[in-house]
């Protein structure tokens, strides 16, 4: 019993305590919904890698939105990590393909752009003829770091680069907004139609 | 214990849990300050990307036990320029990671606060080589580390100075000669840096003795670290 407290302590965001609980929960749990959690994190760790082409995770060789037709294979959105795609679908507002880096530049950290998947993503300009690139990275210090490396890597091969706008969240308050991403907002603002 | 206000300037920071993060701070006052900002990495956070590193800050921390938190934070400098040049970006993460290793928690230095301010300065105003090799000799000079430069270490003798030695800490001339090889001119340019005459040094174009202090500096740097620098040279 201790083994599986340490086990679950391991995961993130779960305390001993909270391991303890859950350990206790199991242990009241009918065998069969046991096992029914202990198959599902076998099969998910057999089952799911990561695409060979977007490197987002994956059942196949290719996942669900690169073997979807009916979306639009000219335009990428560059992201940091798989769950960012989670977020951009969410929005319902882009139906391009996606790319993901699996990290970001951080010289802090000692991640530089050889780290990250960089060289798969300039593999996949022209074989697939990609018009635009979307720097969807974290608007942190790492990620427009990354965005910037990214951009003077591209900009030399006659492809759009575009980069996600900074501006205010809905339903946040301008005074509390902070003077860089208040005035980036500025700076991007649109005229009203 | 309780309240307190100190100027910052973000150094780095951590993930902390779902949302938090711990962000290491050089205060004016107060030397390197680990504090917790709770809820930062939410887009509707009212810290928003005030607690990014290489901001200078205006902050209100709440003294606890181990880390403080940061209750309130404003805005004095976001350096813009920086962070939209990705060799700025570059040069101004090797500032920050360097005072970051050098500096210990607990320790009352009001000197590597202004230094690290003025260097940001210096590099939001100009993109120059040198700010981060000269910043790097203030630093370990300011640290107690100043290398020789006027004479031997071995002998001191100040004819013939021909070399650099890390473990020696400083010049050697022909007959002690160790370590690397360094030009007149990069000597020269090292005695100005130490010497205060820092000004004119940073209004210098890039040269081949600018590029020999530069790589001195890190090696210097990562020898009194004992610990590489990440960050140095890894974009350019």
């Amino acid at each position: 019993m201790q083994d599986l407290i340490d086990e679950l302590g391991r995961m993130p965001g779960v305390g001993p305590k909270s391991a303890q609980r859950i350990t206790f929960h199991l242990l009241k749990l009918p065998r069969e919904d046991a096992l029914k959690l202990a198959t599902a994190i076998i099969e998910v760790k057999d089952k799911v890698t990561f695409c060979e082409r977007c490197f987002n995770v994956s059942e196949g060789p290719l996942c669900g939105i690169c073997t979807d037709e009916r979306r639009d294979t000219h335009v990428v959105c560059v992201v940091e990590e798989p769950r960012d795609i989670v977020a951009v679908e969410k929005t319902h507002e882009y139906r391009g393909s996606y790319h993901v880096l699996q990290g970001a530049i951080s010289p802090i950290e000692g991640i530089g752009p050889e780290q990250l998947k960089v060289k798969e993503l300039l593999g996949r300009l022209d074989p697939e003829g990609v018009t635009e690139v979307i720097l969807c990275t974290n608007p942190n210090i790492e990620g427009e770091a990354t965005a910037m490396y990214l951009a003077r890597l591209l900009k030399p091969l006659g492809i759009k680069i575009t980069r996600i706008a900074s501006g205010l969240p809905v339903g946040g308050d301008l005074e509390y907004a902070d003077e860089l991403t208040l005035g980036r907002a500025l700076e991007g603002r649109r005229e009203v139609e | 214990m309780g309240l307190y206000r100190e100027n910052a300037i973000v150094l780095r920071t951590i993930k902390l849990g779902e949302a938090d993060k711990i962000v290491s701070l050089v205060t004016e006052r107060r030397g390197k300050v680990r504090a917790v900002a709770k809820g930062v990495r939410k887009t509707k956070s009212r810290f928003g990307a005030r607690l990014e590193p290489l901001t200078h800050v205006s902050l209100q921390l709440y003294e606890g036990r181990n880390l403080d938190t940061i209750t309130q934070a404003e805005t004095i400098d976001h350096f813009r320029t920086i962070r939209e040049d990705l060799d700025r970006l570059s040069r101004a993460t090797a500032l920050l990671e360097a005072v970051d290793a050098v500096v210990q928690e607990g320790e009352d230095d009001h000197r590597v606060h202004q230094m690290l301010l003025g260097a940001l300065r210096t590099l939001e105003a100009q993109s120059t080589p040198l700010v981060v090799p000269a910043f790097f000799w203030k630093l370990l000079a300011h640290l107690g580390f100043r290398p020789m430069v006027d004479a031997c270490a071995g002998c001191g003798t100040t004819d013939a100075l021909v070399a650099f030695d890390l473990i020696e800490g400083g010049v050697l001339c022909r007959s002690c000669a160790r370590g690397t090889r360094i030009s007149p001119e990069a000597l020269a340019l090292l005695r100005r840096i130490l010497g205060g005459d820092l000004v004119s040094v940073l209004s210098e174009p890039a040269s081949q003795s600018g590029y020999e202090i530069e790589h001195l500096a890190t090696r210097a740097m990562e020898h009194h670290l004992e610990r590489r620098m990440k960050s140095v040279g890894l974009l350019t």
